[in-house]
């Protein structure tokens, strides 16, 4: 038999709010559908080790997203990964979601959990030197540049820990940083201040990579003077912040001015039917244990809200 | 150790026999680290849809991995994974670091023909 486009639930990213819902909804007998653009566990899979998830002592980002996507799926969760969403409709009763490939969805309720993303400075020569000298992540690339100069980028808690650790590899490590003060704890930044490796080139921003068959500069605006200059280094490291993934629901629902998606206690957004959970919300604190319990509430509030326009349409039936 | 799904290669002797036995291959080698699982994740996914491909992984850290980290066509590459495309043994592609689902359905597409279903 043919099976059915319409869910009770479709949750959108499988992160670790995602697979929270999805084990809920399902769990709660919803029939439910995930649909993931990326890798199933979001930016859980960019962490070596969670030690701070209470019950495991010690876990693998990627191991515990296994475990959740598990779990999800034991309970009759479905779980479509590596989509790309092409529209999305959510004022309607009825929500739908209709993928790159053509194929759509439907659902009564939805819950949006797509996380959020590195930034990229998105200038010219970053896409073509991503991989050859251009990083965005220091324990995977990190021994390439042994006895090399490099760059770091960015002057958050991220980038001065990474400058720090990259320091074990390169022979010498530039911060360039655009304001005249780091935003990070004193710790971090005098540990980097500290670190005999490391360079500082502040009130600065690349506005360019260069190269042949791998990088070998950048260009530095100085954002005082105005003026652009070339760099020779060997390696760039990229550690600019988060962004959320909200950019495709931006028109559609209430963001902030930094476009994270505004929700009451119960996780519900602007719209009727929609809820939102996990580091695409406007909270304070983004960790694994606060997306997995923004998507226990938004679940909870989803299968209410499910249970009672049926209940509705059934009194409504009878009256 | 790499825990994916994808069959592993472990000596150089190995990748040698699989290169030279099938037509088609791709060989992903990295760690379990953010830039690699993603494109074991899509080689996974994508096994079933390309029957006429061979997918499989080695780890980076493994001396072994020579005959991949020592390749002319890896020349400039640093980001993990080195994504290698063998067609009759001879390297046809190789790319560096993270991958979208797209970039490697778009090589698989150009470089080893129709899919075998299609
Ligand atoms: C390097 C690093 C280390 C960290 N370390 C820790 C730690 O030790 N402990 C801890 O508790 N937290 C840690 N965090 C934070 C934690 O990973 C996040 O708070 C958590 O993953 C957020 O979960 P989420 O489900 O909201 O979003 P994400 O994990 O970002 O998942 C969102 C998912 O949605 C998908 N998606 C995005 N847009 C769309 C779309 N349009 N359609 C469909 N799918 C979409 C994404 O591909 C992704 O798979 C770390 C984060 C990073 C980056």
């Amino acid at each position: 038999m043919e099976k059915s486009n319409h869910y009770d639930a479709i949750v959108v990213g499988a992160g670790p709010a995602g697979l929270t819902a999805g084990i809920y909804l399902s769990r709660g007998r919803l029939r439910t559908l995930i649909l993931n653009e990326g890798t199933v566990g979001g930016q859980m899979v960019l962490t070596h080790e969670i030690a701070n998830y209470p019950g495991v002592e010690s876990i693998s980002g990627y191991q515990l997203a296994t475990i959740m996507k598990k779990q999800a799926l034991s309970f009759g969760c479905e779980i479509k990964s590596n989509i790309t969403i092409g529209k999305i409709d959510l004022s309607d009763e009825i929500k739908s979601v209709t993928l790159g490939d053509g194929t759509s969805y439907s659902a009564d309720t939805l819950i949006l959990t797509p996380g959020g993303r590195s930034r990229t400075l998105g200038v010219a020569g970053e896409n073509k030197f991503k991989g050859r000298g251009v990083s965005y992540c220091a324990t995977c690339d990190g021994d390439f540049f042994t006895d090399k100069e490099i760059v770091v980028i960015g002057g958050g808690n991220s980038a001065l820990e990474e400058a720090v650790s990259l320091t074990k590899y390169a022979s010498k490590v530039t911060i360039i940083h655009q304001f005249d003060h780091f935003q990070a704890f004193d710790h971090a930044i005098k540990e980097a201040q500290m670190n005999p490796k490391i360079e500082f080139i502040m009130e600065s921003t690349v506005a360019g990579f260069n190269g042949n068959e791998s990088l070998e500069s950048v260009d530095i605006r100085n954002l005082k003077t105005g003026k652009t200059y070339n760099y020779r280094t060997d390696g760039a490291f990229v550690f600019i912040g988060y962004i959320p993934n909200t950019e495709f629901v931006a028109d559609k629902i209430e963001t902030n001015q930094w476009g994270e998606i505004i929700v009451k206690a119960d996780m519900s957004t602007s719209l009727g039917g929609v809820f939102a959970a996990g580091d695409s919300i406007a909270k304070r604190y983004r960790q694994v244990t606060t997306a997995v319990g923004d998507a226990t509430v938004a679940a909870l509030a989803a299968t209410n809200y499910i249970h009672e326009k049926r209940a509705k349409k059934e009194h409504l039936a009878t009256v | 150790m790499l825990y994916t799904n994808l069959n592993h290669i472990e000596t150089a002797a190995d990748h040698s026999k699989i290169i030279s036995e099938n037509e088609n291959v791709m060989v992903i080698c990295g760690r379990m680290g953010p830039m690699c699982i993603p494109v074991y994740g899509i080689a996974e996914e994508l096994e079933s849809e390309y029957g006429h491909v061979k997918f499989f992984d080695m780890e980076f850290d493994n001396p072994e991995s020579h005959v991949i980290r020592s390749l002319p066509e890896v020349r400039g590459f640093m980001g993990i994974p080195f994504t290698i495309y063998y067609k009759n043994g001879k390297v046809v592609k190789a790319t560096s670091s993270i991958q979208t689902k797209e970039q490697v359905k778009a090589i698989l597409d150009s470089e080893f023909a129709a899919k075998v279903n299609a």
